[in-house]
């Protein structure tokens, strides 16, 4: 599924959500990392749905009072709403948040087959992040958080993490 | 139990939301006992990764459980202030941590069990209750993986490991046929399109569990279904030592926030 580019005329609206990062990932926005599912604005009411990366992803509540706090400081009225349906995939991660995850540090995910052949049969896929060889290692199925997996560069010996492709 | 009775605590539906809730959040609960513990650091990451994920699906069950019963409810009323009769979780995922053998079998018992579970709950006509299971199945084969590769790693290393994993499924073993057996509530929202098929998921959980067995070079254990009515609410003497921690924010400072 390709994510619905979000239209938002309103352009302090689009401000204040562009100006809110994820709480683990602070490089990126929000709105690179698809979390935002749909934005309705009646003069100054703000209707937000977001939706979380992972079930127990612990930093929607973050996100929520971060977009309350932006929207609120230019004069809206906001209401953040959480939804599940339809579940988030690593698709709704824009390509400008794909390159920022790289140059973060986070190997950005792979397609769905690619992915599985690093995460289950071993294959040398995952490009590093530090010195772009894939003779890279999973180390761990889980990283830092939910959504990354832990892998090591052979050549640079660089530990990093790798963004799972979630379908 | 009829559907039309009109206390809420009472409606089947509530009822189910709760065993859904309290299976995942009793086993996130004894998998949080290990941040910090675990043998090694990747597994200390997934063990409470898989926790965070099982707590994730806990809150947003509760929070529909709380629509359901009105005003005075919440996710963490339901979640912290229930007395030990009033959690509905089979006894599987109370038993204790003991050793790593231990955590991965009743994991990797209870994943059998809760992969099938999501499938089949993806399509329940509780438009709630779907959406949650599509968000968590991807998780659930995850933990499955995760858990079956443990399984087959200490099943297959050494002798000690082969042991202490062998007798770690004798323990657990006998427990998982809770998980299947049909309760009042569970027939009534099977009926109503609501929850799942225990059958079908008994037959898919017995072969996983037979297939990585095999793989494991361990022997399905034996041994006969444990009498066990946790999704009753009765529980085994483990639950009162696990509420009294999980509670003791909420008993010491009422209607706490963080």
């Amino acid at each position: 599924m390709v994510a619905t580019s979000l239209h938002i005329s309103n352009q302090q609206v689009k401000e204040a959500l562009w100006s809110v990062s994820d709480p683990e990932i602070p490089v990126l926005s929000v709105m690179d990392m698809g979390v935002i599912r749909s934005v309705e604005v009646d003069n100054q009411n703000v209707k937000i749905d977001i939706t979380p990366t992972y079930s127990g992803c612990p930093a929607m509540d973050t996100i929520a009072d971060d977009l309350k706090a932006a929207l609120s400081a230019r004069g809206f009225n906001p209401k953040v709403k959480l939804v599940l349906s339809p579940a988030w995939t690593t698709d709704w991660i824009t390509p400008r948040g794909r390159k920022k995850l790289e140059e973060y540090g986070i190997a950005a995910p792979m397609d769905e087959t690619q992915d599985k052949m690093a995460l289950l049969e071993g294959e040398k896929l995952v490009t590093c992040t530090n010195c772009g060889s894939t003779n890279t290692k999973m180390v761990s199925q889980f990283g830092s958080t939910a959504c990354k997996a832990l892998f090591q560069c052979e050549d640079c010996l660089e530990p990093f993490d790798y963004f799972k492709c979630l379908k | 139990m009829s559907s039309s009775n009109n206390n809420p605590v009472q409606h089947p539906l509530y009822q189910y939301l709760l065993m859904l809730g309290d299976n995942s959040m009793i086993l996130g609960h004894r998998l949080s006992e290990l941040c910090g513990h675990g043998p090694n650091l990747e597994t200390d990451i997934a063990l409470t990764n898989i926790s965070l994920d099982l707590f994730g699906q806990v809150r947003s069950y509760f929070q529909n459980a709380a629509e359901l019963s009105g005003e005075a409810t919440s996710e963490d009323t339901i979640a912290f202030m229930r007395t030990d009769r009033e959690y509905l979780n089979a006894l599987l995922v109370e038993q204790p941590n003991e050793d790593f053998g231990h955590v991965i079998a009743r994991q990797f018992l209870y994943d059998t069990y809760h992969l099938p579970l999501l499938n089949q709950l993806a399509g329940s006509k509780d438009e709630n209750i779907a959406a949650v299971a599509k968000k968590s199945q991807k998780e659930a084969a995850y933990h499955l993986r995760f858990s079956s590769e443990w399984v087959k790693r200490l099943g297959d290393g050494t002798e000690e490991s082969r042991s202490r994993m062998q007798s770690a499924l004798e323990h657990m073993y006998p427990f998982v046929f809770e998980l299947y057996k049909e309760t009042e509530v569970e027939a009534e929202m099977k009926q109503q399109g609501i929850g799942a098929d225990l059958e079908k998921i008994k037959a898919e959980s017995l072969g996983k569990i037979q297939q990585v067995l095999a793989e494991a070079n361990l022997t399905l254990p034996d041994l006969q279904p444990r009498f066990a009515k946790g999704k009753s609410g009765i529980h085994s003497e483990h639950m009162g030592f696990i509420l009294s921690e999980l509670q003791y924010m909420q008993r010491a400072y009422p209607n706490m926030k963080w």
